[in-house]
């Protein structure tokens, strides 16, 4: 509630005369609206690996994460606020974490919690193991660690509070006019398949056939 | 009749009877380093038969694959245990690395379905009569079986660690600048994404009917298909499975994993000896102290050095700490699975973080300790530890458990969700090779720190705990049991902790591992974990496998939940307590 003291939240330079100051606030929306928002994050229950232990600790008496606002696990995405990727992504598993997402109402925010989802970690040369979640997902808060101690997921957390802060209605993108795109899903082919990089197989493929009849034409020169 | 009599019997047999009643069929392993027998794949079943029936060696502890490239042979190897104790018997198969086909153990062992299936998918060992040979931790359609030696990945820089990128002069890039993706993926030549189909778990689907008994062409109207997972709060993690449904009842059920398939045995092979120590942390990372130790164990047979006194006391010490710790979460989410939501957590995660607190003040990490080396320990007790852990275990935990045990176990919920519910029978728990707690709950009193001890365990006064019924109630209360004899251990050892030394030798970054297999096993909080390990004299491991309790249990999971309503299957399932960095591995 400390956001919430007199001098936080007259700062709009209105005047309130003395005899009101108990009874009338004036502040901005922004500020009223940012404040809901960041005091009542709500995690997805949703453990992927060893940081998902953390997790569940940070949620715990010692650590507690309810003093920020975080109390409330949903498992369901359609109620949840903040999806913690709580360890090693794999490619099996990221399609799952994609449509997690998609599912996600907005505002939705995403932390990479851990050294494997920021960057894929000690596993990061895998044959299964996707380099950060980032790489499908838009991430907005990185902690470090393998796993990362509770407090420094609680540190994690107040620091997408402030990024909160600082978001204004005008700009963000769930307010704008044009509708948000869903992410593609990947898909697993012979390896994880991210349908944005078609592109690239299509034109690997174009050089490969360029490659074919060049070398054709020149053994018919030959 | 003693351990040892029965131990010189056996090999009366093995040596009399096995290598002249199958002549040309079983001989012995002679390569430098290496134990056990091995059998021409044309007799494997008849003579596996007689090892099970007539030798005794009703548990099937391991089955793995080896891929010896330089032989052009893959070698499937097989540890088998006998429930009464003793040391395991190794067996081994060798076949053509092109055409790799061996019949398949699971009629004898149901336990080696799913280990089979792996050696299937990770490393194309094909197993005739398997009933259902499916991939079992990466998915229909990938590439490849990649822990084949020939086979590299997207990200392959150097055969071993440390890679001469990294040192001596430290030219570090990342991997994703040099893939043309910028991912960590790689592609069959000419592959085009639009002409391909995803398989979309047909064959699993398949495989369900099946076992149902039903039509493959696909599903009748009235059984309904249920999915669980991967993201669902009761699977611990990342675990799948499907069942098909007829009402509320189950009718069969396929659990699906590799979602947190990590290429641990792969990376593995790339480490050092001792790079691979922190990555045995993160296999089960509720007990990284215990796989620690059987990690440890596997090198140390290997290289031949034994810790001194006082670093053994401290493996026995930090490992049942590690079990309680375990088994107090295990308890608490078997109660969250049962609807008791997260207040018996809290109560079993009070004590672990206690418990942590050691940890990180000895080996400098609450979860992930990378605590042991081989031949001893990393540091010995920082100051003012000794006294915390005595106070925690002669004061603290026993008061702690009583109160637990008053709270939660004659809770007629919990008596009325779990008593009956998901039975195996001792000898279903034996044919599946299930371990550990769900084993002792079925009657048989099988815990490796009495049948085949390692360590210093054989100088504690602890009993196994054992429970008959093989339900869901027993496996909580064996827990309970545990969690009482493992204070026992941990008070005699706290009591008896000399002084000394912790490391045999000189602490070593790069450890010479002579040439050889060793199979290091120990009870972990959830079973048998073991480490198969393969040296071939260079400073990385050939093959580095992990036999790891959680997926092994897994294979009498169906057969504990056919029959009994979809809700108990969580139950279950909790009774069970898997962790999937170890089941995925």
């Amino acid at each position: 509630m400390s956001d919430m003291k007199q001098e936080n939240i007259n700062n709009t330079k209105y005047d309130i005369p003395p005899e009101l100051e108990a009874q009338v606030h004036v502040t901005t929306l922004d500020k009223i609206y940012n404040w809901g928002r960041r005091s009542s994050l709500w995690p997805m229950m949703f453990g992927l690996a060893c940081c998902a232990i953390e997790m569940i600790c940070t949620a715990a008496s010692r650590y507690d994460f309810s003093r920020f606002g975080m109390e409330v696990m949903r498992p369901s995405p359609r109620q949840s606020d903040v999806m913690i990727v709580s360890g090693t992504v794999t490619k099996k598993m990221i399609p799952q974490i994609v449509r997690l997402y998609n599912q996600m109402p907005e505002p939705k925010y995403v932390v990479a919690m851990g050294a494997c989802a920021s960057g894929g970690g000690p596993f990061k040369e895998g044959y299964n193991v996707v380099s950060g979640v980032d790489k499908y997902v838009p991430v907005d808060v990185y902690v470090p660690g393998c796993p990362p101690t509770p407090q420094s997921l609680l540190h994690g957390l107040i620091t997408l509070q402030r990024k909160i802060d600082a978001q204004s209605i005008k700009e963000v993108r769930w307010y704008q006019k044009e509708p948000i795109e869903a992410l593609p899903v990947p898909v697993l082919g012979p390896d994880i398949m991210d349908p944005r990089k078609y592109e690239i197989f299509k034109a690997q493929m174009l050089q490969e056939e360029a490659q074919a009849v060049e070398s054709a034409a020149q053994a018919e020169q030959a | 009749m003693s351990e040892q009599t029965l131990a010189s019997a056996a090999n009366v047999l093995e040596k009399g009877e096995l290598l002249s009643r199958f002549p040309g069929y079983v001989t012995r392993d002679e390569r430098n380093g290496y134990q056990g027998y091995i059998i021409k794949a044309d007799k494997l079943l008849e003579i596996v038969k007689a090892v099970r029936d007539e030798i005794g060696y009703d548990y099937l502890s391991s089955v793995t694959g080896v891929d010896y490239l330089p032989e052009d042979m893959m070698e499937v190897v097989y540890h088998a245990s006998r429930t009464i104790g003793g040391p395991p018997l190794t067996l081994k198969v060798q076949v053509p690395r092109n055409n790799a086909v061996v019949p398949s153990l699971v009629p004898l062992y149901p336990g080696a379905d799913f280990q089979e299936r792996e050696a299937w998918d990770l490393m194309g060992i094909r197993f005739e009569g398997h009933p259902d040979l499916r991939r079992i931790l990466m998915w229909e359609g990938f590439a490849s079986h990649p822990l084949r030696k020939d086979w590299k990945e997207a990200y392959f820089e150097e055969d071993g660690k440390p890679f001469k990128s990294r040192w001596p002069d430290g030219h570090v890039w990342r991997a994703e600048d040099k893939n043309p993706f910028g991912l960590n993926v790689s592609y069959p030549e000419g592959f085009n994404p639009e002409t391909w189909t995803p398989d979309k778990d047909a064959l699993l689907y398949a495989s369900l009917s099946r076992s149902q008994g039903g039509s493959e062409s696909g599903l009748r109207t009235e059984p309904v298909l249920v999915n669980m997972g991967p993201q669902h709060p009761s699977t611990h993690g990342v675990f799948r499975f499907t069942v098909i449904l007829d009402g509320e009842t189950i009718m069969a059920l396929k659990p699906v994993m590799g979602y947190l398939h990590r290429n641990h045995e792969k990376i593995g092979e790339r480490n050092t000896f001792l790079q691979n120590m922190p990555f045995t942390d993160r296999l089960d990372y509720f007990s990284s102290m215990s796989n620690n130790f059987g990690y440890a164990l596997a090198v140390e047979k290997l290289m031949g050095v034994k810790p001194p006194e006082r670093a053994e006391y401290l493996r026995v010490i930090m490992a049942e700490l590690t079990r309680i710790s375990n088994h107090l979460a295990a308890i608490g989410f078997f109660l969250n699975d049962l609807g008791a939501f997260f207040t018996p957590v809290l109560y079993g995660f009070e004590e672990r973080e206690l418990i942590l607190d050691i940890f990180e003040a000895v080996s400098g990490s609450r979860m992930m300790c990378n605590y042991f080396r081989f031949g001893g320990v990393a540091r010995d007790l920082p100051e003012g530890i000794y006294e915390k852990i005595s106070k925690l275990v002669n004061e603290r935990l026993p008061r702690k458990i009583d109160e637990l045990d008053l709270y939660l176990t004659n809770s007629e919920i919990i008596r009325g969700r779990t008593e009956g519910v998901g039975v195996l029978t001792p000898e279903q728990a034996i044919a599946y090779s299930t371990c550990g707690p769900v084993l002792r709950a079925s009657g048989v009193p099988y815990d490796l720190r009495r049948a085949d001890p390692y360590s210093i365990y054989d100088r504690f006064d602890f009993d196994v705990a054992v429970r008959y019924h093989g339900d869901a109630y027993d496996r909580y209360l064996i827990r309970m049991d545990e969690l009482r004899q493992s204070v026992r251990i941990l008070q005699q050892a706290v009591r008896d902790l000399p002084e000394g030394s912790i490391q045999e030798g000189k602490p070593q970054y790069q450890v010479r591992v002579p040439a050889g297999e060793a199979y290091g096993r120990v009870e972990g909080p959830k079973g048998e974990l073991g480490f198969y390990v393969v040296s071939n004299g260079k400073p990385n491991p050939w093959r580095y496998h992990v036999r790891a309790p959680s997926f092994i249990n897994l294979t009498a999971y169906e057969s504990m939940c056919v029959g009994n309503k979809v809700a108990d299957s969580v139950a279950i399932l909790g009774s069970i307590d898997i962790v999937l960095g170890e089941t995925d591995r």
